[in-house]
């Protein structure tokens, strides 16, 4: 029985090494797409719509794979405060920075970006 | 009451970040906690919404719902973010809320900017102003849904109906 015990543990902790490893490396992938996004966009209202790809799916993903590779509950609890903590700030301060473009005067695009032309560039 | 209850919760964050239960430490521990308790205490944040723990099942219910509508969403950016010809409509649009409290309302309007595609721009007594990627995804009434679910988990009970 105790071998069948060990057994299960090995197994587990080859499981979540290798699912944690995954899930990191998503969310690296989905932070470049963000800025891939950020890059391609044409002004800043929509650049934050990219820029939160990477706050929410990139950062929550790493943070997921390294929540299941956490070697203790400490580890654990701290990640799972980061989480928290990240999505409160990240919405807060996007909000910030569109509150504060907009009172500045800075008139978002609007309506559909015409195909064919790079990156947005509209002429009225 | 409030106040044991910021008690109760600095208290958990230190036993649950330090791992250490030697007695010195936990002197340490006991100085540190009462210190945030005066510095809350000066700050005169010592209210309903210092220790929201009438509102914890709400939220709780509440966090599932929004992390599956945040994946949703973040398909649609990653969507454009990625695709060869760039085929966004930006679009403003104002949404009306039906959440009374200023909690439901800030947790309304944080759902909304963490969501990626929609950023909440401004707001103005019960109106804000959303800023959507997509023209066809920024209508008021795509909100209606996590307007009433931020009503439910933030409000107090019977101011909603």
């Amino acid at each position: 029985m105790p071998e069948a015990a060990n057994m299960m543990t090995l197994d587990w902790n080859t499981v979540r090494t290798a699912f944690g490893g995954a899930l990191c490396l998503l969310g690296a992938l989905l932070c470049i797409v963000g800025t891939i996004g950020v890059l391609r966009f044409p002004d800043i209202y929509t650049r934050l719509h990219a820029a939160s790809v990477t706050d929410t799916s990139g950062a929550g993903f790493v943070l997921l794979g390294m929540a299941l590779m956490a070697p203790d509950w400490i580890v654990l609890v701290k990640i799972v405060c980061i989480l928290i903590f990240l999505m409160l700030t990240s919405a807060t301060s996007s909000h910030v920075l569109a509150n504060a473009a907009l009172t500045a005067g800075l008139q978002p695009k609007i309506g559909p970006m015409r195909k064919g032309q790079p990156d947005g560039e509209v002429s009225p | 009451m409030y106040l044991v209850g910021i008690l109760l919760a600095a208290a958990a964050f230190w036993m649950a970040n330090s791992g250490h239960y030697k007695p010195l430490m936990l002197g340490f521990a006991a100085v540190s906690v009462v210190l945030t308790l005066i510095l809350s205490l000066r700050f005169k944040i010592v209210d309903r919404e210092g220790s929201p723990y009438a509102r914890l099942l709400g939220f709780l219910a509440y966090v599932p719902w929004l992390a599956w509508e945040v994946l949703k969403a973040n398909w649609v950016v990653i969507r454009a973010c990625l695709r060869a010809d760039l085929d966004i409509s930006p679009a403003l649009v104002k949404v009306r809320t039906t959440c009374k409290s200023d909690l439901a309302k800030v947790t309304f309007a944080n759902s909304i900017t963490l969501t990626p595609g929609t950023v909440t721009v401004e707001i103005q007594g019960d109106k804000m102003l959303v800023h959507g990627l997509y023209e066809a995804n920024t209508v008021p009434e795509s909100f209606i849904s996590m307007d009433a679910r931020c009503a439910r988990a933030a409000d107090p009970r019977g101011a909603a109906s």
